[in-house]
């Protein structure tokens, strides 16, 4: 019998060690009410929209959209690391994957958010009529 | 030599496959591969979308006001419904890595279980965006585009001691259809592979005369009021003039944040370049903004669809192969499962970001 990847190699402990699941299975639970926890947070806030955090803007965004790109991560890294494993997997392979996409995706945001930025200022300071 | 190279067991084995540094199947790891290039795929088409939203950071639709239906309901009712189809496939998340966990223990009738109700989760979240994109097409109040591009959306300004809000107006609800002369293509200038265009339910005439007739009524564009106070007392008289601009031509002009409703002189005067009624969205004319958005709602959501109709069709393969007992003769703790449960986590990924940027920000 091939039991040589299992059940018996789960890392169950989240949140750097401050919450240990007794089995998997629990854990797979406790981070399905941690994930809703997150998506009712972020639909609470878009229906109240806190005058604090649309008013205040960081780098050129409402410190509101800060807040759920972040909470978006945290979502993203919970599915990834528990749902998809890679909290199991020797480090060279889960490195390999988010090192990878992190960096690409960093720099081709930057690249179009930048230059989407220079558009709109020369569209709307510069002399051209767009609005016929 | 033997001094000075450490002995790993590995060596002459780096071509055989022997060498294995990390420890994943050939099958795992080309899915890692797979994901990593789709991520960055739909990485792609959503930078693309914020491209164009920074482009047009001072027109671009408000979420809120496109996406708020729920069904069974009538009314405002912004975002509940994503969030329910967030929800929705979370748990379709939840009982696929159930599956994986139960096929880890070789217990076969709670993989087929687990891998059943993951199936129904994808299916309830097809049909829930089946609804999302008819409402989108069908749309609900209907507005003029201009030769430019612009909409031109409609609101009554009559409002109540309680209720300050300026509610939008259907076109349906003031206008009303005339007598219209299809064109019809002769022998002179019919082709073939050219349909004859459609009659629009409403002329631009039409909703101009219903207009006309209602007093209460004003066109709301697409420009989002700004901070207008602080651009008063700016020292740039760039600004200065911009924040004059806002207060003649709009009557809520001291509302920040929200679409700028112009007043009945200026509204009647935006009407004379509308040239087109539209209802709804296609990839040509959407009824809520900026062309670019309705393509792009279009094509994003419709990959992500794409995506997850592709895992409801693999998972159904998987499903029928655990039936058969393909991966109990396989001895290898259904390593499948895992396999294609990785693909249904990353389509979940992939959402939790549509989400977060069609709906929320």
């Amino acid at each position: 019998m091939a039991h040589d990847h299992g059940h018996t190699e789960h890392k169950l402990a989240i949140f750097r060690g401050r919450l240990k699941f007794k089995s998997n299975v629990q854990k797979i639970w406790g981070v399905l009410i941690f994930l809703s926890f997150v998506t009712i947070v972020e639909v609470g806030l878009g229906i109240l929209k806190p005058a604090i955090f649309v008013d205040n803007y960081f780098i050129g965004m409402k410190l509101l959209n800060w807040v759920f790109i972040i909470l978006t991560i945290v979502k993203a890294y919970y599915i990834a690391w528990d749902f998809m494993h890679l909290r199991d997997e020797k480090s060279s392979l889960r490195r390999a994957v988010v090192w990878t996409a992190v960096f690409l995706i960093c720099y081709l945001i930057f690249i179009l958010l930048q230059e989407g930025t220079y558009i709109e200022d020369v569209k709307t300071n510069g002399f051209i009529k767009w609005n016929f | 030599m033997e001094a000075t190279v450490s002995n790993t067991g590995t060596e002459g084995k780096v071509w055989g496959g022997g060498n294995k540094p990390l420890r994943a199947s050939y099958g795992k790891m080309m899915m890692w591969f797979f994901i990593l290039s789709d991520a960055l795929t739909f990485s792609g088409f959503l930078a693309a979308y914020g491209f164009s939203r920074f482009k047009f950071i001072d027109s671009w639709p408000i979420a809120d006001e496109v996406y708020n239906h729920f069904p069974g309901t009538h009314g405002d009712n912004p975002m509940y419904f994503v969030a329910l189809m967030t929800f929705i496939l979370i748990a379709s998340s939840v009982t696929m890595v159930l599956a994986v966990d139960a096929g880890h223990h070789n217990d076969r009738k709670k993989t087929i279980f687990y891998m059943f109700l993951t199936i129904i989760g994808g299916a309830i979240f097809l049909g829930s965006q089946a609804w999302e994109w008819t409402n989108f097409i069908k749309g609900s109040y209907g507005a003029l585009e201009t030769k430019g591009g612009q909409i031109l959306q409609f609101v009554d300004t009559k409002t109540t001691e309680d209720d300050d809000k300026m509610y939008r107006v259907s076109v349906e609800d003031f206008a009303t259809a005339s007598h219209k002369e299809r064109v019809q293509h002769e022998g002179k200038n019919g082709l073939w592979y050219v349909s004859e265009p459609g009659l629009p339910t409403y002329s631009v005439q039409d909703v101009i005369t219903g207009f006309n007739a209602h007093s209460t009524l004003a066109v709301r564009t697409q420009e989002i009021i700004p901070n207008v106070a602080a651009l008063k007392a700016s020292d740039n008289p760039a600004d200065v003039a911009k924040a004059e601009r806002f207060e003649k031509m709009y009557i809520n002009a001291d509302h920040k944040g929200h679409k700028g409703i112009l007043t009945r002189a200026e509204s009647e005067k935006a009407l004379k370049d509308a040239v087109t009624y539209v209802k709804g969205a296609n990839l040509i004319h959407n009824e809520y903004g900026n062309r670019l958005f309705g393509d792009f709602f279009f094509f994003i959501t419709g990959f992500h669809g794409f995506h997850v109709f592709s895992g409801v069709v693999i998972n159904i393969i998987i499903f029928l192969n655990i039936l058969l007992g393909t991966y109990d003769r396989r001895k290898n703790n259904y390593e499948m499962v895992e396999k294609v449960g990785l693909y249904w986590h990353f389509v979940d990924l992939v959402w939790v970001f549509v989400f977060t940027f069609f709906y929320l920000v």
